[in-house]
């Protein structure tokens, strides 16, 4: 059946995907694209328009709000549509915010964004068990007593030794009647994945791009996690050297100085030959720079990828994040050099906005 | 639509909506006949998206609306329990896979509503027939798409919603003028412009009507209609930006046709958001008491009191307002019950008087009646909101930081709130604006003003939206506002825009301050 809601729904697609209205894009207002750890609160993106009309700025706007708090206590961002409104104002203007597991979230970016799902590769060579409460015996903790049954049992041996009485319905069970849970151990095929992010920490990377690199890395974390049952992530950062770090130093470093980057592909490649046997590991390797790098590098750069990383990749994307001091060059050098391999994705990565393109283009290949 | 089938509701929620409606009938609630309806969550979010009305106009708007509700619901983000439509007879859709402890809930709440649509006075010139009156807009505008396009027509709603909130909510109430009827300009018609002639025969006309009089009759005439004409255009101000656009600018017929639709159905919905507080406070009055003190089985207390409370709940930074509306009824009620009002009530200072004042006067169901008449949140706010509720409900006044981008506590001082919140009521917290001069310059121009109150307009929303007025009026477009507390003009003459300021600098233009279209 057509319903008058699809033309509609299929009119309001069109503006988004820019096919008609060139005028209405500019009010598309999509939510962030950013899970905020901490209180887990996660904000979905979905695509809304505004249209313009005749309405109060930010400035000087206030309203009423209820609960404690001191004069001054902050109680809100002002990208919150809906605080500045108090009561009155017509519903839709506000992001919504809830709480997501980490699952939950990964299905939803699948769905926003049609990735396929990853087929792991090479067979599955690794097999894991698990337990699982599926079982029953007649002995176990009280903890784990199967009531239900036990009653059931309790009832059948009353009726059977003409003990019920359904005018007193009474049912004591004894020591045979208890039964218990028990579990039974469970194999299945374990993929492993382990995740390697490069990024430039020369001095022409801004907070504002390792923002977009941490958000992007986010999405990337969760989509992958929800794919393969373990996900291991390391990281490098490198400027005309590469070393391995934590995550926390990973977003926090920032260094001066030139940009080698071919001492991140050496370091990720030994690496993997080290830890991550491509025999037994889906491989990502997800390098974020803003393309500047010294010139004569570029050329081992695409050895490196070719001759080792790329047949050992599953994937491995590039994100270069544009700054207002890069060049961006390293972006077209991999582009000639790699035009069309399967299991390389490019993504210029203008501001935050970008993210969600890039995220596309990165997982949309199902690798 | 496929999904209206009246009268089979399911034999559970027939026998409660039976029981529901007599004791609302018994609290003296007043309403017209209910429809139920029960619908799965897809179509719930269809014609909620459609504003309750299934048989809208298209637009992609709607479209969107339902993206969005659908999506959040299947994310868990957001659910729709109920739906009311003021409409004679009043439409409510129940979700199907609600509790039945909901539905009983739900129906409550709906009655609740149903007798405030009939009741409350700003509601009283609303079109009782809207369910009828869409369609007949829905299948208009259809056949404007057809004749014109549907791409011309759907931009054309566009430019019309971009103007939608310049109405004037309060002339359903006052008649601010004689209205124009658009077919009847020329006063008597064209004869009674001709002087007055006296009967006569050809060869004597001359004679009886010599042509000198009659030429004098006529100019006198002109210079008395000239005379008569206002000397401004319009004679006053006029708020009601949609109504003088459809009689004054120069749209084709269809074009008229959708303007007058889109401004019609802003009034319809305009009472809607005059009472949010009060009518939601209302239905959720009417819901608790009607529960608890009927229809709930004990058996049902958990989920009730949890449901309820989610209704309830509040966060710093939004104000809740069935919270606000049920607090205050049932303040009023309760004040109303002791007398704690009038002259005495208020010159008492002593405060354990006060609190253990208790007249027993038993007034307050009476007189929550009568504010659910006469009342729109401003009105209801202003009058009602105490010092000792906004403490006891920790209500705050909070303002936007420019330095840090927060929203901050302001103050807790009972004024700055009550300041703050009328504004926000205000209008629906929308700038005011008037069409101040319709030939500007005598050059037809469109000159409009903003009532300014201290927060000024978004500016990049402004200049589009006046943008779209242009579209309208084909003419020039100019708004009087104030730009950081300077007073200033915003133009558009149909390929620039202009800010410039008025007053002392007048007509200094600077040009990093013109954009090209």
């Amino acid at each position: 059946m057509v319903r008058k809601i699809d033309r509609d729904a299929s009119r309001f697609k069109q503006i988004v995907r820019g096919k008609i209205k060139s005028d209405l894009r500019k009010y598309i207002t999509h939510g962030e694209l950013i899970g905020k750890s901490g209180g887990e609160f996660v904000s979905i993106p979905l695509p809304q328009i505004e249209i313009p009309e005749f309405r109060y700025g930010e400035k000087n706007r206030g309203g009423v709000g209820q609960g404690p708090g001191d004069v001054g206590t902050p109680i809100g961002r002002s990208d919150d549509g809906d605080s500045g409104s108090g009561a009155g104002e017509a519903p839709g203007h506000h992001i919504l915010e809830v709480e997501l597991t980490l699952d939950d979230l990964a299905q939803i970016l699948g769905e926003e964004l049609a990735l396929p799902r990853i087929q792991p590769k090479g067979r599955a060579n690794i097999i894991e068990e698990k337990d699982k409460y599926t079982g029953i015996r007649q002995t176990g903790p009280e903890s784990l007593r199967h009531f239900k049954r036990t009653y059931k049992k309790a009832l059948k041996r009353q009726i059977a030794s003409s003990q019920y009485d359904p005018r007193d319905p009474l049912v004591i069970p004894i020591r045979e009647d208890k039964l218990y849970r028990s579990w039974n151990p469970i194999t299945s095929p374990q993929f492993n994945a382990v995740v390697l992010y490069l990024m430039d920490v020369s001095g022409s990377m801004t907070d504002d791009q390792k923002e977009i690199v941490r958000t992007e890395a986010f999405w990337i974390d969760t989509w992958l996690k929800s794919q393969y049952d373990g996900v291991t992530t390391r990281y490098i950062i490198h400027d005309a050297v590469a070393r391995e770090v934590d995550e926390h130093t990973f977003y926090h470093t920032r260094e001066s100085g030139g940009t080698r980057i071919s001492s991140a592909y050496n370091l990720a490649n030994k690496l993997i030959e080290e830890f991550h046997s491509p025999m037994d590991w889906n491989i990502y390797v997800l390098h974020f720079s803003d393309g500047d790098n010294w010139g004569e590098d570029n050329r081992q750069c695409i050895g490196l990828l070719r001759d080792q990383l790329l047949p050992k990749c599953n994937l491995f994307c590039y994100g270069q994040v544009e700054s207002p001091y890069g060049s961006g060059e390293f972006y077209r050098e991999l582009e000639e050099a790699f035009d069309e391999v399967p299991n390389m994705a490019l993504s210029e990565i203008r501001n935050k906005e970008g993210i969600y393109e890039s995220i596309k283009e990165f997982l949309g290949r199902g690798r | 639509m496929s999904t209206v089938n009246t009268h089979d509701l399911p034999a559970d929620l027939r026998a409660i909506q039976i029981e529901t409606e007599g004791h609302a009938r018994d609290y003296g609630l007043d309403f017209y006949e209910t429809i139920f309806e029960v619908l799965d969550y897809d179509e719930i979010s269809m014609i909620a998206a459609f504003g309750g009305f299934p048989t809208r106009y298209p637009h992609w708007r709607f479209g969107m609306e339902y993206q969005q509700l659908s999506k959040g619901y299947r994310y868990g983000l957001q659910k729709i329990y109920e739906m009311v439509i003021n409409n004679d007879p009043c439409y409510a859709y129940l979700l199907r896979c609600n509790q039945l402890v909901d539905q009983k809930l739900v129906m409550a709440h709906v009655y609740g509503h149903n007798d405030f649509f009939k009741n409350n006075i700003w509601f009283s010139q609303t079109n009782r027939k809207m369910m009828d009156e869409t369609a007949n807009h829905g299948s208009r505008i259809r056949s404007h798409m057809e004749r014109n396009g549907e791409d011309a027509v759907e931009s054309f709603i566009d430019s019309c919603l971009s103007l939608e909130n310049l109405i004037d909510v309060y002339s359903p109430h006052i008649k601010r003028r004689e209205s124009v009827n658009r077919y009847d300009f020329d006063e008597g018609g064209e004869e009674n412009r001709q002087p007055s002639k006296f009967q006569s025969k050809s060869y004597m006309d001359d004679f009886i009507n010599p042509p000198a009089v009659l030429k004098e009759e006529q100019r006198q005439r002109d210079s008395d209609r000239e005379k008569a004409k206002p000397s401004s255009f319009p004679e006053h101000p006029e708020r009601d930006v949609l109504l003088f656009l459809i009689e004054h600018a120069p749209l084709k017929p269809w074009q008229r046709d959708v303007l007058t639709i889109v401004r019609e159905e802003a009034y319809y919905f305009a009472p809607q958001g005059q009472t949010k507080i009060m009518n939601e406070g209302w239905a959720s009055f009417w819901h608790s008491t009607i529960m608890t003190q009927k229809i709930l089985h004990p058996s049902e207390l958990l989920d009730y009191a949890d449901h309820h409370s989610g209704t309830m709940a509040t966060q710093p930074g939004r104000l809740n307002p069935y919270k606000l509306g049920i607090e205050l009824l049932r303040d009023i009620e309760e004040r109303w019950n002791k007398g704690q009002f009038g002259p005495e009530w208020e010159e008492c200072d002593d405060y354990q008087v006060k609190r253990h004042w208790d007249k027993q006067l038993g007034l307050g169901r009476k007189k929550i009646f009568e504010v659910r008449r006469i009342h729109n949140d401003v009105t209801f706010i202003d009058t009602f909101l105490t010092q000792d509720f906004c403490k006891r409900h920790q209500l705050f006044s909070f303002k936007h930081n420019d330095q840090n981008d927060l929203y901050e506590i302001e103050s807790r001082e009972f004024k700055k709130i009550k300041e703050r919140l009328l504004f926000n009521l205000t209008n629906f917290g929308q700038p005011i604006i008037r069409v101040k001069d319709g030939n500007f310059r005598n050059r037809g121009e469109l000159y409009l003003g903003q009532e300014h109150f201290g927060v000024d307009l978004r500016l990049d929303y402004a200049q589009d939206t006046i943008r779209h007025l242009h579209r309208l009026w084909t003419r020039p477009v100019h708004l009087e506002t104030t730009v950081d507390g300077r007073p200033t003009l915003l133009s558009f003459d149909g390929t620039d825009h202009s800010i410039r300021p008025l007053g002392g600098a007048s007509h200094d233009v600077e040009p990093k301050d013109r954009r090209r279209a």
